[in-house]
């Protein structure tokens, strides 16, 4: 656990939290990424500029951390190109399939206590650490 | 200021909070999953973090009888489960565990310009699209839809692709 960053970790959870609500407060919508960027996809009239102007806020925040603190794009772990698109293409697709992601059901419908969102959550969790258990047992902690 | 701005900021700050909470290091995600072997809880506290601040705030808001600048709440107003969500959820942690990803931080991690970002977020746009496709292709053929339902004694309220509009 030399990497353990409870601080840092709670404090970026505490500015997520305030995005959401001030999105919530401001513009009545439920900041889950995924139903964001999925709203594009199939724009609706008058209910998809606001996604588009989130997902700048999004790249306009990643430039930032480029400039300010480039560590927090350390993504060294063993996966190879193939991989990566396998996960992008389940992440995506299982996100739509079921209605959100670690934003929208971990964060925002967790805090309303929504029992579809709580299932999600836990859902997600228990299938990401069987996928991590798997590739670090079968396959060294690479693929 | 007017709705796009406050989209845009509130996008601003999500992407800052996914950064310093050590959501866009891969690395983390998967120390975070791998509870039998080196586990790293930090990414608990993330969710700690945002849910203390969100639960909150989201009484207070929904006091409101409307947000500022919209005449509406668009909050998903279901609570029933289905095999849909649990699915889902499951083809998500899959994908999150092996490529450390989800949706906010690889979108967030574009502009360092890692070219397996990049990868990942086509192929996520992709699975996405694949997935409106989907949609599309089931409303679109009303006759395989109503045979479906009438094959289950149950009774389903809405047709699941039009529910399917209360995203979260």
């Amino acid at each position: 656990m030399e990497h353990f960053t409870p601080g840092a970790s709670f404090l970026g959870g505490v500015l997520i939290g305030l995005s959401a609500s001030f999105l919530l407060l401001c513009n009545g919508k439920i900041a889950g990424i995924s139903g964001i960027i999925g709203g594009v996809l199939r724009p609706a009239k008058g209910d998809t500029l606001w996604r588009v102007f989130f997902v700048a806020g999004l790249l306009t925040g990643g430039f930032v951390l480029r400039l300010v603190s480039p560590h927090v794009f350390d993504i060294a772990i063993g996966r190879s190109g193939g991989a990566v698109m396998l996960a992008g293409l389940l992440v995506g697709f299982g996100a739509r399939l079921g209605n959100g992601c670690t934003s929208g059901h971990g964060v925002c419908g967790i805090s309303r206590f929504s029992p579809r969102s709580l299932v999600a959550t836990l859902t997600f969790i228990a299938a990401g650490a069987t996928t991590v258990y798997v590739v670090n047992t079968f396959f060294g902690g690479a693929l | 200021m007017t709705p796009l701005v406050s989209s845009f900021l509130a996008g601003m700050v999500f992407a800052v909070g996914l950064g310093i909470s050590g959501m866009t290091q891969p690395a983390k995600v998967v120390g975070f999953l791998d509870f039998t072997g080196n586990w790293d809880p930090s990414l608990a506290f993330v969710m700690l973090g945002a849910i203390a601040v969100h639960a909150f705030a989201y009484r207070l808001i929904r006091h409101r009888p409307a947000p500022i600048f919209a005449p509406a709440f668009a909050v998903p107003p279901r609570q029933d489960l289905d095999l849909r969500l649990v699915s889902g959820a499951a083809l998500f942690g899959i994908g999150w565990g092996l490529g450390g990803f989800c949706p906010g931080p690889a979108v967030t991690s574009l502009p360092s310009g890692h070219v397996s970002v990049l990868l990942f977020v086509v192929a996520m746009v992709a699975g996405m699209y694949l997935y409106t496709l989907a949609e599309s292709l089931q409303t679109s053929r009303p006759d395989s839809r109503h045979r479906a339902i009438a094959s289950q004694p149950t009774t389903i309220p809405t047709p699941l692709a039009f529910q399917h509009r209360h995203d979260a």
